[in-house]
């Protein structure tokens, strides 16, 4: 040992100790090595630091230290009386926020609006906690309960049948289409150079219509029995749900393993019972109205929930059309898909304003709202359907052919193995479908629709309130609203993306 | 005793089968028959409808009001167009203006779009926050917003023209619009042209020379000094020879309004700053994806094969990073020639504006008027479609090989 100690190339005293080594942590570190460690960097922190100042500082100076907070009418917003230049001028929304809010919905029903997005927000929430249990009947309630629960509420107005009247009024509607249609070959056949082509078709469009009035008549008849008792609707509800029950149960495994399937139709019929009764629905319900009265963010969150849960299903029939191997289907699903993808949603809207009211029979008239849904359903469905049929082609063939080896048929492979899987990988991309739809129902006010934006516009024509600042003081007030909601959607999305890759990161 | 292989089972009845039926078989015949009975039912319905309403409202169906005095005066023309001309000339003129405020549009996107995926990317963190702020504030506004905001707020809160904001004396914008100096051609206008074109056809053969001497001899020819030449030398030197090919008529304020120059009109200043701000966002995120989908190796193996900086960018990480920008890129071209139909909000006289709103509400040919201009749009979706598949299959082919 002592001879190694001793050796000249070993060192026999301490280093002086260096000074530590760049901080490249920290503020100071961020500083150092992202802004100012070269020429060309500095020169970039400069320009994005004046950017920011002529673009920021106004913003905020605009939205607080110059804003005007109180006021009755325009006067208190203009430089004159405030002695200052005036920024925001808030009064004005204050004065405007019902209109903006609620449109022209009676201010005495307004307390329906609000326990709507209350229900909205209290169904919506737990769906989207990944923790909470209960998702199915969650999802349930919400995408087929709620709607219809939530119509009764801002619309208002009662039922004069229930399931059983209406399923027979529907069939008699298109029972009584076939055997016109039937009717006007038979015409066309005297005249035509095909006349005995036309004469056979008609002949047997005829003969299939007769044979379902036959075939629906129990139903029809029932209907009549029902509707000539004092009690219609209650009668109606109650065959209704004696049927419904009856079919569960028999489908359901019959005595042996019906048993679970009879107790949740019931259970569900109790439900719909207690709602009919709490909100008067069998004598008139709660006081109509009309949707010409509905504005503001009451129609845009309106639109946009009812796009999403419409077309949701649409885009899956149609993802599962364009991946079926049956020729007729698959044409008409790819025809479909394209065409509303290729046009823009504001002539889907013409679309649905002028020329669907042509196609409907002449009595038969569609609400303007109505209308704008049908459209955007269409529309949202036919992506909706491209990003399913992303999550469709994800799927490993492997799963569709174990399905197939354990015996599943068609549906029983699509519904239980592989939709589930193709669907929980696609939902960061079905939320931004979502968003844009969010986005897009701001186009329903050139269809003559107060949404959100529509109110806005409408309100800026109030001579009361018109100030060189009223327009960006309305812009940033919609402005705030569309952003939280587009924000909170895309975040949303990210953390859901975050948690389907979980098993991907490292 | 040999056993022969038995014959495979004819297999014509089963093609036949799988062609009609699809996997499902006779099954899914049964099933096409249903849904082709029930298609047929509803086209049924629509046009007995259709007849039927159509009578009551007394409208004759069927194209000939194209041929009809239209009427009314349209604000922005490419081609002459007067009250008195058809409605099929207000389609051809709303449609050519749907096609301007598109490709002006597409070009700032484009533009504002890689600046702002530059930005994204850059490793400045002030920059990098930038863009992502901008990012974010566009994409999570609605469109029909932003082109309002323009509108309404910014252009509208623009002095009259007598007070207009002046950019070097040359353009003057105010609420009426923007004023800009407007050529006029002038002598030598046709000998630039044409030499214009001469260089450009040059340019484009030298290259696909210079392409074929380096994939054939492997031999390097520099050839932008002479492009540079042809593009820009040869013009200029025409110039000097047949005099200036246009001169400018610059704007003056007369009275109260401008005379002279050519006036741009606020809604297609505020429809071209919408469209082109709001689609940059989205260009911006797929510029930047691209990039970075570009394998950081790639750029170490070019620099070990003794490529330059540039030269590896140029020739190894824009092609590959080309690759996954183009179609959606174009899907963004395509969305922002549709979103142009957002016009009829603020009466832009774009396709939808003057044909399916005004001529619409003053014919009633609803079912004529929606069907020619959904099938406009339809035809520019499906033509551009098909180049990008076209583009896929070369690409794949490319990487095939």
């Amino acid at each position: 040992m002592s001879d190694i100690i001793s050796s000249a190339y070993v060192r026999q005293d301490l280093l002086t100790e260096r000074p530590a080594p760049v901080k490249t942590t920290g503020f100071i570190g961020l500083v150092r090595t992202r802004l100012f460690n070269s020429p060309t960097n500095i020169l970039l922190t400069i320009v994005g630091a004046l950017l920011l100042w002529f673009t920021i500082v106004p913003s905020v100076k605009f939205l607080m230290v110059d804003a005007v907070w109180t006021g009755q009418d325009r006067a208190a917003c203009l430089t004159e009386n405030a002695g200052f230049t005036v920024g925001a001028c808030w009064p004005y929304i204050q004065a405007k926020l019902p209109q903006l809010i609620y449109g022209f919905y009676p201010e005495a029903e307004r307390w329906r609006v609000n326990l709507t997005l209350i229900l909205a927000a209290a169904l919506l929430l737990p769906l989207l906690i990944p923790r909470l249990p209960a998702k199915s009947l969650n999802a349930g309630v919400f995408f087929f309960a709620f709607p219809v629960g939530a119509f009764f509420l801002l619309h208002g107005g009662g039922i004069t049948g229930f399931g059983l009247s209406w399923t027979a009024g529907l069939l008699q509607l298109f029972d009584d289409s076939i055997i016109g249609a039937g009717q006007a070959l038979l015409g066309l056949s005297k005249t035509s150079a095909i006349g005995p082509l036309l004469w056979v078709v008609g002949n047997i469009v005829v003969l299939v219509g007769t044979a379902i009035y036959w075939l629906i008549f129990p139903l029809t008849w029932l209907r009549d029995q029902l509707q000539g008792t004092g009690q219609s609707v209650w009668a109606d509800f109650a065959t209704t749900a004696a049927i419904v029950s009856l079919i569960a149960f028999v489908l359901g495994g019959g005595v042996r393993t019906g048993g679970r399937a009879l107790i949740s139709s019931i259970a569900t019929f109790v439900a719909i019972a207690i709602v009919i009764k709490l909100m008067g629905l069998d004598h008139g319900g709660l006081p109509v109205v009309a949707t010409n009265l509905w504005g503001g963010l009451l129609v845009t969150l309106v639109v946009s929930v009812t796009g999403i849960v419409t077309s949701l299903p649409i885009g899956i029939a149609l993802a599962l059309g364009r991946r079926s191997t049956i020729p007729l289907i698959r044409i008409f699903s790819i025809a479909f898909i394209e065409f509303w993808r290729g046009v823009p949603l504001i002539t889907v809207l013409f679309f649905a304003t002028y020329m669907l009211p042509l196609f409907l029979p002449g009595n038969f008239t569609v609400d303007g709202l109505v209308r704008a849904l049908i459209g955007i359903a269409l529309f949202t469905g036919a992506y909706q359907a491209e990003n399913v049929r992303g999550g469709l082609a994800a799927i490993p063939r492997g799963q569709g052919e174990a399905a197939a080896a354990l015996g599943l048929s068609w549906w029983k492979t699509t519904s239980l193995i592989v939709l589930p899987q193709a669907l929980r990988h696609v939902i960061p991309n079905l939320v931004n479908s979502f968003i844009s739809l969010f986005k897009d129902t701001s186009l329903v006010s050139i269809v003559a629709l107060f949404d959100l934006l529509g109110s806005l516009r409408a309100s800026f024509s109030d001579p009361k309130w018109s100030t060189p600042s009223t327009a960006f003081t309305g812009f940033a007030f919609a402005g705030i609203i569309y952003f939280i909601f587009c924000f909170g959607m895309s975040r949303y999305s990210l953390f859901v993306e975050h948690r389907l890759n979980a098993h991907r990161r490292n | 005793m040999s056993t022969e292989a038995r014959k495979p089972p004819a297999q014509i009845a089963l093609k036949i089968r799988r062609i009609l039926g699809g996997k499902a078989g006779w099954n899914g015949v049964a099933v096409q028959f249903a849904f082709a009975a029930i298609l047929g039912w509803i086209g049924y319905e629509i046009v007995s409808n259709a007849r039927a309403n159509l009578e009551n409202q007394h409208i004759a169906a069927g194209f000939g009001f194209l041929r009809n005095n239209a009427g009314f005066d349209v604000n922005q023309t490419l081609i002459s167009y007067t009250g008195s001309d058809t409605f099929l000339r207000v389609f051809v003129v709303g449609l050519l203006n749907t096609l301007v405020v598109s490709a002006v549009g597409i070009v700032f996107a484009t533009v504002i779009g890689f600046i702002v995926a530059l930005c994204r990317l850059s490793p400045n963190w002030l920059l990098a926050r930038i863009g992502e702020l901008y990012v974010e504030i566009i994409r999570n506004l609605p469109l029909l917003f932003q082109i309002l905001f323009w509108y309404l707020a910014v252009l509208a809160a623009l002095p009259n023209p007598r007070q207009s904001i002046s950019l070097f004396g040359l353009s003057f914008v105010s609420n009426r619009g923007l004023v800009v100096p407007r050529p006029i051609g002038e002598s030598g206008f046709e000998a630039f042209l044409a030499v214009l074109a001469f260089g450009i056809v040059a340019s484009l053969a030298l290259r696909i020379y210079a392409r074929r001497a380096l994939f054939e001899r492997g031999q390097m020819i520099r050839i932008w000094p002479y492009v540079l030449g042809l593009l820009f030398g040869l013009p200029l030197i025409t110039m000097l020879v047949f005099g200036p090919p246009f001169s400018f008529e610059l704007p003056q304020l007369k009275g109260f309004n401008f005379a002279g120059g050519s006036r741009i009109i606020p809604e297609f200043v505020a429809l071209t700053l919408a469209l082109s701000t709001y689609t940059a966002a989205f260009i911006a995120e797929i510029v930047r994806a691209g990039i970075l989908s570009v394998h950081s190796g790639q750029m170490e193996a070019g620099s070990s094969l003794g490529l330059s900086r540039a030269t590896t960018l140029r020739l190894i990480v824009v092609p590959q990073a080309m690759r996954v920008i183009v179609p959606p890129l174009t899907n963004q071209y395509l969305n922002l020639t549709k979103n142009s139909s957002l016009a009829v909000a603020i009466g832009y006289p774009d396709l939808v504006s003057v044909f399916a709103g005004t001529s619409l509400s003053q014919t009633g040919q609803a079912i004529e008027i929606i069907a020619l201009t959904m099938g406009v749009y339809l035809l520019i979706s499906l033509l551009t479609s098909a180049v990008m598949s076209v583009y896929g299959w070369r690409v794949s082919r490319s990487l095939g090989a």
